[in-house]
């Protein structure tokens, strides 16, 4: 990737009310690569800024898919094929007994791909991002909000942006070093 | 998560003391892990529990050096404290899981301040719990055994046993308690990083928040996660519980062969846990002057689960006596008349005291209000719930089918110290978790605030 001295242009803002109505003001004037910082999620704030991917539901139902399936053949190959034993005359592939297992490979597995699909498509771990770079943002933890254009957008411009971002009532607007 | 407003009704206490702001949320919270002095009270009292914890390690060990013949455990009644006090400490762990995934698909908004200390209780409940059947099996260092995996010996374990279901119902529910536990936590550490003065502290907590910066992006697929995984844990939570009555149901023994073990046993998990965590919250909000978040709402809310679970627990119980006489089963009816009037009658009529008689005292408001009331009922439930443990396991047990078979349990020293430490090694990680972790959702609180709402 080709690497800008400037990352983008940050805006912060004192409310979640005004960053919604940024994003979606920035988002409608054409503005394509920009994201939005918060201390809490925001319902409709990922829509906002065009964000509509979320694959996190298919990544878990795979997981469960697997882990149902390998959880239950594991079973039925244990105990029908490699090591059959007469249990209470049960026969050796007692279905019923296996569900339990089955079950809770399901969730097992299901629930380890919603954390981990989670963490991997946002990209983390990520000890280094530029908008740390922001002074300011460390209160993105705490009760401000940002929002960024970055400069990979094709309608960046680094002074038409930032008087776009003053317009929608961006303060203490800044560019981000990379 | 919850995108309703809080309803502030006249008639009900509300969720947070108006006049909050993020702000201000977030520097009461964070200040408790982050500028607050280490207190006495704080010492002493980890103190202890480590203490104890060094007492069950103590016990433990002289354990692996002689075998479990130091415990009371004979045959007939092989299974003793060590079932007893892992079925209580995983029960106590499912208040945990309800609270943080079943109440938040439910949208009650009010769990947000209680979820996260309640499902560190839940970790460290479970934790508890996994000590006893780990060194109830004889022979610990062989534990592994439990688990299928391909060895010379040509062995593999038995999936028709609800023992092995077992060993997979708890590990999964130890695992992914921890999970969501730690995935809630992200954004408060990342709350902690920013706003930690100490070089290690940041570096530590950064390292731990591996990088959140509360991205639009991140926390839509945030919350798809946590949504999940609160609908994964819910039926879990009650899977685990149920797998657990397995143990028991499945087998012959007159009074534990009964279909209606697993939604008892649920009943009473969630019964024991909410009393843990009113034992926990109230202690808590008084010494670290958190009543603003842990209001009295909370604690009627918790007290009136616990009256609702502990009516099906009595109900349990009276299902049971019922079967035992309707059933015309002789050996069914004998457990009854055993209970009652056998050995261990005494401790049948302090379990009905103190988990049915008692515990209807949570019908008066006032009570239901009172922080020491609760704490005193909850100490009580507990107990009940321990007891009831101890009747199903041991009571059962000691007069089965033949009477040339019958005997009585004696629990050792070493029984007792084992049992007390775990309490000592639960208490002394929450000890912990207060000191060095925020023990209430910084980011759910915020959601919470007024000013979190935001119109399209």
């Amino acid at each position: 990737m080709k690497r800008t001295p400037v990352y983008g242009l940050m805006a912060e803002f004192d409310s979640a009310q005004s960053l919604v109505d940024a994003a979606h003001k920035t988002h409608a004037a054409g503005y394509q690569k920009i994201d939005a910082y918060s201390p809490f999620p925001i319902e409709g704030l990922a829509e906002a800024i065009g964000f509509t991917r979320n694959r996190v539901p298919l990544v878990v139902l795979i997981g469960g898919l697997v882990g149902g399936l390998s959880g239950y053949l594991m079973q039925y190959w244990i105990s029908a094929v490699s090591y059959p034993i007469n249990v209470g005359g049960k026969p050796p592939h007692s279905w019923p007994a296996f569900i339990v297992v089955t079950f809770e490979m399901t969730i097992l597995f299901a629930g380890l791909s919603a954390v981990f699909g989670m963490l991997a498509l946002n990209g983390l771990p990520m000890p280094y991002h530029p908008v740390f770079n922001v002074p300011r943002f460390a209160f993105a933890t705490k009760d401000r909000f940002f929002l960024i254009v970055f400069s990979s957008d094709p309608k960046y411009d680094a002074s038409e942006t930032r008087r776009f971002l003053e317009s929608v009532g961006g303060r203490f607007i800044s560019e981000v070093p990379s | 998560m919850s995108d309703e407003p809080v309803a502030i009704r006249s008639d009900r206490a509300p969720v947070i003391e108006p006049g909050h702001t993020f702000a201000t949320v977030t520097d009461k919270i964070s200040s408790i892990v982050l500028t607050r002095p280490t207190s006495t009270g704080w010492l002493v009292g980890f103190g202890i529990s480590f203490l104890l914890t060094m007492m069950m390690l103590y016990a433990i060990g002289y354990l692996f050096v002689r075998g479990i013949g130091i415990w009371g455990v004979t045959i007939p009644i092989g299974w003793g404290f060590a079932i007893v006090n892992f079925v209580w400490w995983i029960g106590i762990g499912h208040a945990g899981t309800l609270i943080s995934a079943i109440l938040l698909l439910l949208r009650q908004s009010w769990r947000n301040s209680i979820n996260r200390f309640a499902e560190a209780m839940t970790l460290f409940a479970v934790s508890c719990a996994g000590v006893f059947p780990l060194i109830h099996v004889g022979r610990p260092w062989l534990a592994y055994w439990l688990f299928p995996y391909p060895n010379t010996m040509n062995y593999w374990p038995q999936f028709r046993s609800p023992l092995v279901w077992d060993v997979f119902a708890v590990s999964t529910y130890a695992t992914i308690s921890l999970v969501f536990w730690f995935i809630g936590l992200i954004p408060d550490l990342a709350t902690l990083r920013d706003r930690s003065e100490n070089h290690w502290a940041r570096i530590i907590y950064g390292m731990l928040a591996m990088g959140w910066r509360g991205s639009a992006r991140h926390w839509h697929r945030y919350e798809t996660a946590y949504l999940l995984l609160a609908g994964l844990a819910t039926p879990l939570v009650l899977s685990v519980h149920t797998v657990v009555s397995f143990d028991f149901a499945i087998g012959i023994v007159p009074g534990w062969h009964t279909t209606i073990f697993p939604p008892y046993f649920v009943a009473g998990a969630i019964y024991s846990g909410f009393a843990m965590v009113l034992m926990l919250a109230i202690p808590i909000r008084k010494f670290y002057g958190l009543e603003d978040f842990i209001t009295e709402r909370h604690l009627q809310n918790s007290a009136k689960v616990m009256l609702a679970t502990g009516l099906i627990v009595g109900y349990g119980y009276i299902m049971e006596a019922f079967m035992g006489w309707y059933s015309g089963n002789r050996y069914e009816a004998f457990t009854l008349w055993n209970r009652l009037h056998g050995p261990y009658a005494f401790w049948y009529y302090m379990l009905l005291t103190c988990n049915l008689v008692i515990p209807q005292l949570l019908w008066i408001r006032k009570l239901r209000t009172s922080p020491v009331a609760l704490f005193l009922l909850s100490a009580v439930i507990l107990v009940g719930m321990w007891l009831e443990r101890f009747i199903i396991v041991v009571v059962s047990l000691s007069r089965d089918f033949q009477n040339s078979s019958w005997g009585m349990y004696y629990p050792t020293r070493w029984d007792w110290m084992t049992f007390i430490g775990t309490i000592g090694m639960f208490l002394a990680a929450m000890f912990l978790f207060c000191r060095i972790l925020p023990m209430i959702s910084i980011f759910e609180m915020r959601t919470l605030l007024p000013e979190a709402e935001v119109k399209e």
